[in-house]
């Protein structure tokens, strides 16, 4: 069909990294071509070059055999070129019209003329099966309708080269199958499409072209037929990934947290955690499965501190309380990975040694009598760039320019060098590459192993069956069934991920 | 105390008090544009007072009060783009180059005033705007007329703002991009709306209302200047923003509350009521006050005050 879109030789560096090394790619119209690479490989930095967002330092973009200069986004859009990035871009408090209308003129400029373009995102949502009603804000939409949001966004300017970048890390595995049925009906109109993902399968069933970035540079370029998962992770780590862990029988501890019927509330009312009680002894790992959106988050928000909740207590180590406070929290030995490292996580702006030391600045070593100990500071930074691979120049840089995976393994390493007795994760390996989510996951293990009680929250099944040993599934704030790892079929957890008690389904197992 | 009310809820306070809320509205107005795509502008006092003195100062010498009304924008607008340049492109600190501004605004009024006009400006008056000249019947219509139909023309231009930037902010393109930059500005680059542009643009629209502002409150009647003349209405009209909840007409209604409490201090002291005149003068900034805390700040634009990096992710 011929070549819609050529890089060639991109080159982008920035202050203390470089990037992107001449990479070139080529994209063919009617197809979907994968970029892979670890965190920090330079695959949204080549991406935003192609989008306008950074300039390269060197190389040349090639769109329909033209060679082209993009200058900013809105160069990229008038070439066609749509992206959703990593990072939702959208405006939460704006319509979803709003939000896919901003920055294109109007038929009646400056007139807006929401209603005509209503009426348009109306029929584009029918034509996809989006079901998307033009006029919710967004801040109220469930993440999977907000990625489809991103996607009419680039659809409505009549996008052909269609940038995807990590569309699926925070998607369930339905919205994966939806969001794929759209890409390859995007592609049998003939538009082209770029994906990045970390997930290999995804690469598999998805594309017809790979090329693999290794330090920002090109370490593969094959088509999908003649390659395989096993290829492509030793392209892409230099080495082979297994996902096997180590099978340990544990000798439970006592009982590390407990929460007794538990009930949060949010903000605008809604009950998210409604009367729910457990109980994780050290030694052991807690899996809670469920669709994103189930009151996972704020469960484990809840027993850290982050939220007050309304009814029941949690019992920490022995202490029942019915209020929490998070440096108490911390005080007890509890450590948390949050589901949102932006807002929660990290202080971007602030450097990585600095981000390492959030929760214990104040302790010694890290501080005597109010003061803080610089050098401490600076060589534990130093070293837990080493111990979790963080991908960085040194440990004074801001945590903003961090590829989103490094920045996840800053959380892990302030979190996990403290060496907690009870860890609280909340998607630990969301947006990592396959050698970082064995990483984590081994992490999480190694954790249990030390004597710890872990409560992880994940929406991705195939991490709650490596790593747990119980396995609970949440439904609308409620556990719809604890069982052992093992004792439940895949298809049972399912079922009581879509809202059946267990209770139910074994009885309807008798029946038969 | 009926009786009482009679006199001091007259037409009159009325029309008084909209003519004291008007270089608030002005001001309010350009104020919320800036401050909705983002920019945390609390040097209006200084753009006030800048635009208060050059429209005097333009006024006199030039003999004319729309050269100082034209001054006074000019004037402001440069001030704007100063603002601009330093919070924008040299992405500083925004609280610190208002109080910066505020800070200069006053020194190079006062000291400008001195040096132009001498040590004593109590005589120096400056040609002024009269009230527009409605026709007689108009003007004497009961209530309607000293409300309505005896006041400058910057009093219309006030009224007619508030509805004019709801449009913009509501109906157009123009207040989509400037409600998107001041939420989530990397949001609004990714879709081609240059973050850089809007706040430009913002700020220096703040400026030319900063400016009108101004003369609003020198030039139409006192039609003089004096030392800190503004005495901090820059910073009530910022807070007509916050309990306006960065609309409008929030923002318009919170200025009219203060032109009321405005009014009613005159009205007080010229009926002769027997309290200590510290009192009524500080009607309208216990108003300000009670009104911020009772309305507190609402929904405030999600990028406010934070600066924007262009180059990251
Ligand atoms: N704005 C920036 N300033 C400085 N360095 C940056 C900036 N953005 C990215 N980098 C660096 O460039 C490299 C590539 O980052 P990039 O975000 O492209 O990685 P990635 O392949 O998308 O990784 P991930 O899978 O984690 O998203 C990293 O080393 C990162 O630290
Ligand atoms: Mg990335």
């Amino acid at each position: 069909m011929g070549i819609v879109l050529e890089l060639e030789k991109i080159t982008k560096i920035f202050p203390k990294v470089i990037a992107n090394k001449d990479v070139d790619l080529k994209l063919e119209q009617g197809e979907v071509h994968a970029l892979l690479g670890e965190n920090g490989a330079g695959k949204s930095t080549l991406m935003n070059c192609l989008y306008g967002l950074y300039r390269q330092d060197g190389g040349k973009i090639y769109v329909r055999g033209e060679e082209v200069t993009i200058n900013n986004s809105d160069d990229a859009i008038k070439l066609g070129i749509g992206m959703v990035h990593q990072h939702f871009m959208l405006v939460p408090e704006l319509t979803v019209a709003e939000n896919i209308i901003l920055g294109l003129k109007s038929a009646k400029e400056p007139l807006l003329n929401l209603a005509a373009a209503e009426k348009k995102i109306k029929a584009l949502s029918d034509k996809y099966n989006f079901g998307i009603n033009p006029k919710d804000k967004v801040r109220t939409l469930p993440v999977g309708i907000q990625q489809r949001v991103e996607i009419l966004k680039v659809l409505y300017r009549e996008a052909d080269i269609l940038i995807l970048d990590e569309a699926t890390a925070v998607l369930t595995p339905q919205e994966v199958d939806e969001l794929f049925k759209v890409v390859k009906k995007l592609t049998k109109e003939g538009k082209s499409v770029l994906i990045i993902t970390h997930k290999l399968e995804e690469v598999m069933a998805l594309s017809n072209q790979v090329t693999v970035l290794r330090d920002g540079e090109v370490a593969g370029n094959v088509r999908t037929v003649d390659t395989n998962p096993t290829e492509l992770a030793n392209m892409m780590v230099g080495r082979e990934v297994l996902f096997e862990f180590e099978e340990k029988e544990m000798d439970l501890k006592e009982v590390y947290i407990e929460t007794k019927n538990l009930k949060v509330v949010d903000k605008k009312g809604v009950t998210r955690v409604n009367d729910l009680s457990m109980k994780i002894h050290g030694g052991e790992i807690l899996g809670i499965a469920g669709v994103d959106g189930n009151g996972q988050n704020e469960l484990a928000e809840a027993i850290t501190g982050m939220i007050p909740f309304q009814e029941g207590s949690v019992v920490i180590k022995g202490v029942e309380k019915t209020k929490l406070d998070v440096r108490d929290v911390y005080e007890q030995g509890v450590s948390h990975i949050p589901q949102d490292r932006h807002h929660t996580g990290l202080v971007l702006p602030m450097s990585i040694k600095e981000n390492l030391v959030l929760t214990d600045h104040y302790l010694e070593p890290y501080s005597n009598k109010g003061v803080f100990n610089k050098d401490v500071v600076d060589e534990h930074g130093a070293e837990m760039i080493e111990q979790y691979y963080i991908k960085a120049p040194d440990a004074g840089v801001p945590t903003r320019e961090l590829s989103g995976g490094n920045q996840q393994k800053i959380i892990l390493a302030r979190e996990l060098c403290r060496e907690p007795d009870i860890l609280v994760a909340v998607q630990p390996s969301r947006g990592l590459d396959i050698g970082a989510t064995e990483f984590v996951r081994q992490k999480l293990i190694d954790q249990r192993d030390r004597g710890a009680a872990v409560l992880l929250v994940s929406t991705e099944l195939e991490e709650i069956l490596q790593v747990s040993d119980r396995i609970a599934v949440m439904y609308e704030g409620e556990f719809m069934g604890v069982v052992k790892n093992g004792e439940a079929s895949i298809s049972e957890i399912g079922l009581m991920m879509a809202g059946t008690r267990r209770s139910n389904i074994e009885s309807q197992g008798e029946v038969e | 105390m009926g009786e009482l009310a009679s006199v001091i809820f007259t037409a009159e306070f009325l029309g008084n008090s909209l003519r004291f809320a008007t270089p608030l509205i002005l001001a309010a107005m350009g104020g919320v544009v800036n401050e909705r795509t983002g920019v945390l502008n609390l040097g209006m006092d200084g753009m006030m007072l800048i635009g208060a003195f050059s429209a005097f100062a333009g006024s006199y010498f030039t003999g004319n009060a729309w050269m100082g009304v034209l001054i006074a924008v000019i004037s402001c607008l440069l001030i704007g783009l100063l603002h601009a340049f330093c919070t924008v492109t040299l992405v500083m600190n925004q609280v610190v180059v208002a109080v910066a501004i505020n800070t200069f605004s006053m020194g190079l009024a006062s000291s400008l005033l001195r040096t132009l006009f001498g040590t004593s400006t109590s005589a120096l008056r400056s040609p002024g705007f009269e009230n527009i000249a409605w026709p007689q019947a108009l003007q004497d219509l009961p209530f309607f007329g000293p409300v309505l139909f005896q006041q400058t023309i910057f009093v219309y231009i006030a009224i007619l703002a508030v509805p004019t930037i709801w449009w913009v902010f509501f109906k157009s393109t123009w207040g989509l991009s400037i409600r998107a930059v001041g939420e989530y500005p990397k949001a609004a680059e990714t879709m081609g709306v240059s973050v850089t542009k809007v706040r430009y643009l913002a700020l220096l629209f703040a400026g030319a209302m900063g400016g009108l502002s101004g003369a609003a409150l020198s030039i139409t009647g006192l039609n003089t200047f004096i030392d800190n003349m503004t005495a901090g209405r820059g910073f009530i009209a910022f807070a007509c923003i916050i309990f306006g909840r960065f609309h409008p007409v929030g923002a318009g209604l919170g200025a009219l509350m203060f032109g009321l409490a405005q009014g009613l201090q005159l009205r007080i002291q010229t009926v002769g009521i027997p309290m200590p005149y510290q009192i009524p003068i500080m009607f309208p900034y216990i108003i300000t006050i009670v009104l911020l805390v009772a309305m507190g700040s609402g929904s405030v634009p999600a990028g406010w005050g934070t600066p924007y990096y262009p180059d990251e992710e």
